[in-house]
């Protein structure tokens, strides 16, 4: 296992990249502590996969180095990384049986026969196949196919990380909760540092300690899953996580209030914003309907389960609230916006709040 | 809704059975017509029972037809199938590459066969041939008229020459449909070249490669127009195939009983090995 720095890498897939917009990643730095789980989220096309075969060595970077325990591994080959990775869609050697698909890597590295056995049944018990040994690859599902994609990283025990490609892309969805619980269980046995991209929120907030959110080739923010949630760093991050995505209001600010149209909001302290467009994020759990605060029109309720999800207007602009399954929709609804969930942002980035 | 139930749907099916009748059937049915008959002209026609064919089984025309056929087919089987991959396998993937190496492996497959055995005829040439008079150039005698085995090598090269395209473009067709997660996962765990060969795409070219191999060896089976514009069947016999040997009984002899017998024969053949594939073929399909 092995700490990961990312340093200043940029990377473009054109041969002579000039502007900023020709980089699909546009610079990233940031270390990955060793034995830690990481996700990286966001769009496609946002460069977290482009990001994930640098540190494979699938591509090599335009600009910067990539650091394993501190030493520089930039020009070295992917198998000279020793590093394993699961892709989108499950790569088996079909001709293979299940044990040979395992056996694999171990042999193509002349490990002697004898261990490439001991560490090969090891893995069949980790990842639950020890049954389907003896059987061809070709004929297993999706989910089992993917397991053995992920076999093949397991049974080389001094691996430096494991990266996931969103793995579960093509699994069902009731063994999307069981792999990824397994993965989870993989990661607190072995401590493996392990990286995994996803465009998928409730992937990334379950799997990861900390999740790297990225948009348009940048990284937005890190951070744990509830500091995404409470205070997103960028109005990206606000819309992305969330379901539904924060409330962006643009407003202007007057000291310790903000105007939204006609109306004025009392904010939790005066934020350090100097210029640029300003905007109030938000959340929807954080705004309270009731028969006091500012008047909105109610446009649609959607009940999604255990919670309602309404759509208002305010001020001319959509917001949405969550309120309970049981709470009713009152007559003249008025909506109230809870001092701790308001974030101020200029040029999409949040400003700070002094007292 | 009421449904209606009568025989209208034949009329529907009626011209392709009329079709069918024409091109295949009723000739089909007038080759077992004369091979069970013998005539001298005037459309007159003696019962002959089954005596062309057990003459045909009991010829050495015949066997000696077949084995020059069966050996010729391996032959160049053995050439064109791995040749045909390495040259897959080493045609570029993406950019400009690509384009010209598709259209300059599908020239050959676009020339008609007997332009290829003219080409092949006055190339081969000692006289007047670019590669006849170089080759005696160099002091290595060669004339494909008079050595047979000279006829042989030019026969075969030309076969190669002509249809390495066509497994080429389908090996071709194989490999770029492995998805590239498929390479980088085996980068990931160390696979030599020769691993991703074997494992990878030998894997995923083995449909298309059976498709290959069939085709080849059934055009190869049934090759008349290129060998009989080259070398018209000999010297002597020794490049007579099959069918070259039927077209000689039919048309060169009008012996039409034997000929009939013989096609009938090699009718037979054909079906049995395409069936062979199609079993192995269908087998394969359902073990998947």
């Amino acid at each position: 296992m092995a700490r990961i720095d990312v340093n200043h890498i940029r990377h473009s897939y054109l041969p002579n990249p000039k502007k900023d917009s020709d980089f699909a990643l546009k610079e990233v730095h940031h270390n990955f502590e060793d034995g830690g789980a990481y996700a990286l989220l966001g769009p496609s096309g946002c460069g977290k996969t482009t990001l994930l075969n640098i540190i494979s060595g699938l591509l090599h970077p335009s600009h910067g180095q990539l650091l394993f325990n501190g030493r520089n591994v930039t020009n070295l080959s992917t198998q000279e990384r020793n590093i394993a990775q699961v892709f989108q869609f499950p790569v088996i050697y079909d001709t293979m049986t299940v044990y040979d698909n395992l056996a694999f890597p171990l042999r193509n590295r002349r490990v002697q026969e004898a261990d490439v056995d001991r560490k090969v049944r090891e893995t069949l018990d980790m990842i639950d196949l020890a049954s389907w040994a003896k059987k061809k690859a070709r004929g297993l599902t999706a989910d089992q196919k993917q397991k053995i994609s992920l076999g093949r990283g397991l049974v080389r025990s001094d691996v430096n990380a494991i990266l996931f490609d969103e793995p579960l892309t093509v699994i069902d969805p009731h063994m999307k909760w069981v792999l990824r619980s397994q993965l989870k269980q993989l990661h607190r046995r072995f401590g493996y540092t392990m990286v995994y991209v996803t465009h998928d929120q409730t992937e990334a907030l379950t799997f990861a300690d900390r999740v790297v959110v990225m948009y348009d080739g940048e990284i937005v923010q890190i951070g744990t899953p509830a500091e995404l949630f409470e205070r997103p760093r960028h109005t990206f991050v606000g819309y992305f996580i969330g379901s539904p995505g924060m409330n962006v209001l643009p407003v202007a600010l007057e000291g310790r209030t903000a105007m939204l149209g006609s109306q004025r909001i009392e904010l939790p302290g005066a934020p350090k914003a100097e210029a640029g467009a300003v905007e109030l994020g938000i959340r929807p759990e954080y705004v309270r309907l009731g028969r006091d605060g500012m008047a909105v029109k109610i446009s649609k309720v959607e009940d999604v389960g255990r919670h309602k999800v309404v759509r208002a207007n305010l001020e001319g602009r959509e917001i949405a609230a969550v309120i309970g399954e049981d709470d009713e929709v009152p007559a003249e609804p008025k909506v109230r916006f809870d001092p701790a969930g308001i974030n101020i942002y200029a040029d999409s980035w949040r400003v700070e709040m002094g007292a | 809704m009421e449904k209606t139930w009568n025989n209208k749907a034949w009329f529907l099916v009626l011209p392709m059975l009329v079709l069918v009748a024409f091109s295949a059937v009723i000739p089909l049915m007038t080759v077992v017509n004369y091979s069970v008959q013998d005539t001298f002209g005037n459309n007159v026609f003696f019962w002959a029972g089954t005596e062309w064919f057990e003459e045909l089984l009991h010829s050495n025309r015949f066997w000696e037809a077949m084995a020059r056929n069966l050996i010729f087919s391996f032959i160049i089987l053995a050439i064109e199938v791995p040749l045909g991959i390495f040259i897959a396998l080493n045609m570029p993937k993406k950019g400009w590459g690509v384009p010209v190496c598709l259209v300059l492996m599908a020239l050959p497959l676009l020339i008609p066969w007997n332009v290829v055995g003219t080409i092949w005829q006055v190339f081969g040439r000692n006289d007047i041939g670019l590669l006849g008079y170089y080759v005696n150039a160099l002091g290595i005698h060669y004339n494909y008229v008079q050595d047979k085995y000279d006829a042989w090598v030019t026969v075969i090269i030309m076969d190669v020459w002509h249809w390495t395209s066509l497994v080429v473009l389908l090996c071709y067709a194989g490999l770029v449909s492995i998805p590239d997660a498929f390479y980088q996962a085996a980068k990931i765990d160390g696979a030599s070249r020769w691993a991703v060969f074997r494992y990878i795409q030998l894997p995923k070219m083995q449909r298309v490669l059976l498709i290959a191999v069939l085709l080849r060896f059934m055009d190869s089976f049934m090759i008349y127009t290129e060998p009989f514009v080259v070398t018209g069947g000999g010297p002597g016999n020794s490049t007579t195939f099959l069918s070259i040997d039927l077209v000689k009984t039919a048309l060169g002899q009008f012996d039409l009983g034997p000929a009939a017998a013989m096609s009938l024969v090699y009718f037979l053949i054909i079906l049995l090995l395409s069936w062979i594939f199609y079993t192995v073929m269908t087998n394969y399909d359902a073990e998947r």
